[in-house]
């Protein structure tokens, strides 16, 4: 038996195997095909969850994705746990294990509920008002106990084990929403050939006609229909059809993201099946078929569990065989409720009451549901709903007061009337109107080229809906480039009709009662919150909004909104749309994080770029440091050695005899055309035409405010082609520079810019011995230094591979750069390390090299400088080329404020102790007595031990630097002050004779 | 995410492939070093930042690599047109006057 | 350009040492898709103005496409316009593209990226939707027929692409970038299969 209240021939399950669940521990069984929500009900448990402010007991409201109360944790294993779940969204599976929430210590004896009897202190507002004072009490008291009592679910604290996917998609038409309007459209758009996407929310097609028992549909039961209809969508070639798929957001240029919930629903899915999808469509034309919602009514308590949507219990029935009760009410203002009353009462349950707040209304459900001896109440209201943890009766009075009458019911069904969901339509920047017959807002003015069919357009009726709705779909394909259509429009034969309803609090919850009338069940906002709101000033829609959080939960306000809005608007004694109504906004339903970040997590959150000596250096034990998106060795230590030793010995040995270095990431390109000297004239500070072929120059790059932006090496390998190197995180955007310069200002020069970072493997080889272990190895290049002199560049071979030789030096030794291309990288760096071995040579990582240039006085681009320096602040006016008319930069630099004096400069700094090391980015000032805040006057940009010089070394931006030479200034720590001596940059081989030593 | 059509591509094509460059039609002086204080601050720092029709520059980064210019409406977020580097600024819009 | 081109780098006659590609070998293969990794080809960075399209296309063997999003191929050679004056030209055959642009006078630029570039094969009828999970472009046989080339992206990197077949592509991405490339199409390859 799949519950109690599961009626035996109601529902399409009828042969549906029966599942187990648990919920809060209890086990039940459902069926296969059943929502959480409607296996709870089965069951007789319409007791959820409690509510997020005054933890009052909550039921189940709806059946679909509007659901506020009716929220749950879902539970896998420990990782895998899914907060704030929609139980009528949720698809039952064989052992699912569902949680209550926001309950303790249990759901049907809540502690927290103590709040409901002291709300008249949490009235709206209550956050603005209440915590105000002392001040500090709000961050270390008030907040987290207020988070603690409210919230909603709990975050799992364990990795997410499932995996997300994504796809873009590009169509020409998709259908949003698969309710009849959205089948018909995408039949009429598939039948001519185009590409359709057809997406809904549920698990099944259908939308209404889940519940509409009276809707026939080419001869068939309406639902039926529409299982028929997408069998035959899906068997296209040209149709896409996506079921459990929400769209949650329309952006530009109808670029829709929807998720595809591809695994909830199943008991053990497989590893390879995502858990969600995400997709990203493109459609040249958007059908919005996304139907209407229905509304509550407002009255006292009417957030009993037990009380629900009318149009949600007779899905409930008709879908799921389930009897929301056995003895119902129906409170209602328009004619849908009825037909919940007569299909419910056919179905054997007793229907005590049905209480219309309307004078007379006519029609042929009236007529049935009387015809039934169902008693019909015109001109009543529910004022008050009895019973706590489930409804247990409701009290009915003439709308304009007099004798109460109390009636036993175990559920209530109730309907406000029906809200078009306008929300991707407004999502999509379009202009709701609100039609004052109906009082609701339809689609006005369009932004996109989009189209509304059906109930979220205010059509009523199937038949309408359906001739509307293949009418859209088939003008959308011809809009999106289709041949016209050759199929056949679906005849709707028998269906029901809705009319309007009512907006606002119901009689007995009008402006001079203090009841509990609740407009948002999920953030628990009463009609009285709303008109206090508007009493303590709030004008706006967006104001009362925010004062009250009516709309403002996960739920969005499908169910309130409107409500809402009409309690604020009588309030104010304006219409409707003066008021105006508050901005839609994605996500329609909550999205995953999941879903969002899809692959782009572990190894594929970022590239992780590894050069082809990477594996080398791993399998010798290197420590490696991020530097942008590389992995670059940081040191090699031996065993024993930590990083200080490991790096003390690298660089003693580059000094000694030789060090190899993996240079690889450098950033690289090719400038090649009889204009490239031309182009590099004006890139860079430094003149280049008279460069011989041959040689290299190191270049500074400036951007056209006068600071630096790059520096590197550049080879000349001939009179047309330059080989530049730049920094490892400049190479993307000094291309760009480059790029952008050649192409939009200098697009005269016959030259090309190619990017070669990854084309070759750059193997540093720098030491006293660099060139023994070098030269044995190449061919047809003379390493004598009268034939290859500093800064020389070579094209030869090296074991036999193409290579292009730079002499040149990062670290004031004798070296060279070895550029091969960089599939025989890691060979030729093994080659050079067994030649290296025979020699004492050591390998060195980016810490060594840092040192070493540091000793030399050698900047390094993004650390010494930062964005604001330039080539006179660096020291490096020797590079400027003194006679050159232009260059991308040369105005910048000679603005007032970066030739005044007293400027920041690059010096060097040398503590008075030797054995202390200052701290990178550590302030500097004249005076260490004076009162703070101190003046600082610049502050240390590298600092390191050189076991070389055998003390610490540092370099520092100080204003007026090199006018203090020989001066004491202080760097005031935490533990003290440090006195330190500022030095001209070079501490190690002043005169530069390493370099070719 | 946008559609841009690239001039050079003759093609509209996602935003990703795309980077947005700053304002376009801002010449660099022939004269760079003679420029007086006023006229390089207007040159480098100044940007009309309209509210409407603004005239940028893109380039199709990651698809044909080329700069280009665009005409946006920054209240929409509609490009109006897009034009090859180089060419002058439109004289008229398309769809201008309705 | 002679000059210039003439000191290219050309294969060696002889290496002494092992050329080691990126990611050699790897491949994986889901419910129709499989996601290989290709050999090593000859790849040249051709750049050049519309006047010399005539005589470099006439050096290489192949005529150099000026229209948009396409190809030229002939004898395991491959020209792909990338941009205006810009194409990759692949030569799965062993010969030196730069060799033969070497002779050429008429303004042009050509670089050798043989080494810059790995390339990945997806192949399958999932091989679209494979690529789809990290590239925004319309990849149906309409807009992105077989023959179609482009430079583009995938997830968070640069990639460029072409159509080789109906359910066949060639991903071409920087050597640093190969295995994020790889493990991506793979994750991909997994979602487009099932």
């Amino acid at each position: 038996m799949s519950g109690a209240f599961r009626i035996p021939g109601a529902g399409r399950f009828k042969q549906a195997k029966t599942a187990r669940f648990s919920f809060d521990g209890q086990s039940y069984t459902g069926i296969e095909g059943d929502t959480l929500a409607s296996a709870l009900l089965a069951n007789g448990v319409h007791l959820v969850g409690r509510s997020f402010k005054y933890h009052r007991p909550r039921g189940i409201l709806s059946a679909g994705a509007e659901e506020p109360n009716a929220l749950v944790e879902i539970k896998r294993d420990a990782a895998r746990k899914t907060p704030n779940v929609r139980a009528t969204v949720q698809e039952l599976y064989e052992g699912l294990d569902a949680q209550s929430q926001n309950r303790w210590p249990s759901l049907s004896f809540d502690l927290g509920a103590v709040s409901d009897v002291a709300s008249p202190l949490l009235s709206a507002g209550f956050y603005y008002k209440t915590f105000m004072w002392p001040k500090a009490a709000w961050k270390s008291l008030y907040e987290p106990k207020i988070r603690a009592a409210a919230g909603l679910g709990v975050s799992p604290d364990k990795p997410d084990p499932d995996h997300y996917s994504s796809r873009y998609a590009h169509c020409d038409v998709l259908v949003l929403g698969g309710g009849a309007a959205g089948i018909a459209a995408a039949l009429a758009a598939a039948e001519t050939g185009v590409r359709v996407i057809l997406a809904d929310e549920q698990a099944e097609f259908g939308g209404s006609l889940r519940f509409e028992s009276g809707a026939k549909i080419d001869g068939q039961d309406g639902f039926a229909w529409a299982q028929a209809a997408v069998a035959k969508l899906a068997a296209m070639d040209n149709v896409r059809v996506l079921p459990r798929t929400t769209a949650f957001g329309y952006y530009a240029q109808n670029f829709i993201g929807l998720v595809e919930r591809v695994s909830d629903h199943l008991k053990a899915p497989g590893h390879d099946l995502a858990r969600e999808r995400l997709w990203q469509v493109r459609a040249k034309r958007v059908v919005l078929a996304s139907g209407a919602i229905e509304r509550h009514m407002v009255f006292a308590d009417n957030d009993r569990p037990g009380i629900m949507l009318a149009g949600a219990a007779r899905t409930y029935l008709n879908h799921y065989g389930v009897a929301v009760g056995r003895n119902v009410g129906v409170y209602t203002a328009n004619d849908s409720a009825y037909a919940a009353a007569i299909d419910l009462k056919k179905a054997g349950v007793n229907v005590a009451a049905i209480v219309d707040l309307r004078d007379n209304p006519t029609g042929p459900v009236i007529d049935e549901a009387r015809a039934l001896g169902i008693e019909v109440n015109f001109g009543r209201a529910v004022i008050r709903a009895g019973g706590k943890l489930r409804v247990s009766s409701m009290t009915v009075q003439p709308k304009n007061g007099g004798g109460e009458r109390t009636i036993a019911v175990d559920a209530i069904l109730m309907s406000a009337g029906w809200t078009p969901s306008v929300h991707l339509f407004s999502q999509s920047r379009g202009k709701v109107a609100f039609n004052d017959e109906t009082k609701r807002f339809v689609p006005g003015t369009y932004a996109q080229d989009c189209v509304s069919v059906g109930a979220c357009n205010g059509t009523d009726g199937l038949s309408a809906t359906v001739d509307e709705a293949y009418a859209a779909g088939a003008k959308a394909a011809k809009d999106a480039g289709a041949k016209a259509a050759k199929g056949n429009k679906p005849k709707v034969d028998a269906s029901e009709s809705w009319s309007r309803g009512m907006l606002g609090a119901a009689p007995g919850a009008g402006p001079d009662t203090t009841v509990k009338a609740f407009v948002d069940f999920q953030n628990d906002v009463t009609a009285k919150d709303i008109r206090q709101a508007v009493h303590e000033g709030m004008r706006s829609i967006e104001h009362v909004k925010r004062f009250t959080t009516n709309g403002m939960a996960t739920d969005q306000g499908k169910t309130s909104n409107m409500h809402g809005l009409a309690i604020a608007a009588e309030t104010l004694g304006k219409a409707i749309p003066e008021v105006g109504l508050t901005t839609f906004r994605a996500p329609y339903t909550p999205v995953t994080f999941g879903a969002i970040v899809s692959h782009a997590r572990g190894p594929l959150f970022d590239p992780t770029r590894r050069t082809a000596i990477h594996p080398w250096a791993e399998a010798q034990g290197a420590v490696f440091e991020d530097v942008g998106q590389w992995k670059r060795a940081w040191y090699f230590p031996k065993a024993g050695e930590d990083m200080h030793a490991a790096v003390d010995r690298e660089c003693v040995a580059v000094r000694k005899t030789a060090g190899l270095f993996d240079a690889s990431t450098l950033g690289k390109i090719e400038v090649v055309g009889p204009d490239a000297a031309k182009f590099m004239e004006l890139l860079y500070t430094n003149p280049w035409e008279k460069l011989e072929p041959g040689r290299c120059r190191y270049g500074i790059m400036l951007r056209e405010d006068g600071f630096i932006y790059d520096d590197g090496v550049v080879g000349r390998l001939a009179p047309d082609r330059f080989h530049v190197t730049t920094t490892t995180g400049g190479a993307p955007r000094v291309m760009n520079h480059m790029e952008d310069y050649l192409q939009t200002e200098f697009p005269h020069l016959n030259v090309w810019l190619t990017s070669i970072t990854e084309q070759w493997a750059v193997i540093a080889v720098q030491g006293p011995k660099s060139r023994d272990i070098i030269a044995p190895l190449v061919e047809g290049i003379d390493m004598s230094d009268e034939a290859l002199p500093h800064m020389s560049v070579r094209e030869g071979k090296i074991c036999g591979v193409p290579t292009r030789l730079f002499r040149m030096s990062f670290t004031g030794e004798r070296g060279f750069e070895v550029n091969v291309p960089a599939d025989y990288g890691q060979a030729v760096w093994e080659a050079l390390w067994a030649e290296g071995q025979k020699h004492g040579a050591a390998a060195y990582g980016t810490e060594a090299m840092h040192v070493l240039r540091a000793e030399k006085g050698y900047i390094i681009v993004g650390q010494d400088t930062d964005g604001t320096v330039t080539p006179n602040d660096a020291g490096l006016d020797w590079a400027v080329g003194k006679k050159k008319a232009d260059f991308v930069g040369i105005r910048g630099m000679a603005r007032p404020d970066l030739v005044a004096k007293g400027r920041k400069q690059l010096v060097g700094l040398k503590t008075k102790d030797p054995k202390v090391v200052l701290e990178e980015g550590a302030q500097i000032v004249e005076d260490p007595k004076q009162a703070i805040p101190m003046k600082m006057i610049g502050h240390v940009t590298s600092s390191y031990w050189s076991e070389n010089c055998g003390r610490s070394i540092a370099l520092a931006l100080v204003a007026g630097g090199r006018e203090r030479m020989g001066e004491t200034l202080y760097v005031p720590m935490p533990d003290g002050v440090i006195e330190v001596e500022v030095t001209g940059m070079v501490f190690f081989d002043e005169t530069g004779g390493r370099l070719n030593g | 995410m946008l559609l841009i059509r690239c001039p050079y591509c003759e093609e509209e094509r996602p935003e990703l492939e795309f980077r947005n460059a700053g304002e376009a039609h801002i010449a660099r002086s022939a004269n760079m070093a003679g420029e007086s204080d006023d006229d390089f601050e207007k040159f480098f720092f100044i940007r009309s930042n309209p509210k409407g029709i603004i005239y940028e520059r893109w380039r199709h980064m990651h698809g044909c690599a080329r700069f280009f210019n665009a005409v946006r409406d920054t209240v929409t977020d509609k490009f109006v047109m897009t034009y090859k580097a180089g060419e002058p600024k439109p004289s008229k819009l398309p769809g201008a006057g309705k | 350009m002679a000059k210039a081109a003439a000191r290219k780098t050309a294969p060696a006659a002889s290496p002494s040492v092992e050329r080691r590609p990126a990611l050699t070998g790897r491949s994986t293969t889901a419910a129709g898709v499989k996601v290989e990794v290709l050999p090593p080809a000859e790849r040249m960075s051709l750049r050049a103005p519309e006047a010399s399209v005539a005589a470099l296309s006439k050096a290489l063997g192949v005529t150099l496409p000026k229209k948009p999003k396409t190809l030229a191929s002939k004898g395991g050679r491959t020209a792909l316009w990338l941009g205006p004056d810009e194409w990759l030209v692949i030569d799965e055959a062993g010969n030196d593209p730069l060799a033969d642009c070497a002779g050429v006078s008429a303004l042009h630029s050509a670089v050798g990226i043989s080494h810059r570039n790995i390339a990945i094969a997806v192949t399958g009828a999932g091989a679209a939707a494979t690529i789809n999970a990290g590239c925004p472009q319309d990849l149906s046989l309409d807009a992105f027929p077989v023959g179609a080339a482009s430079r583009t992206i995938l997830g968070k990197t640069e990639i460029v692409l072409l159509r080789t077949a109906a359910d066949a592509f060639r991903v071409e991405c920087w050597r640093s970038f190969s295995d994020y490339v790889f493990t991506f199409l793979s994750e991909g390859s997994r979602d487009a299969a099932v």
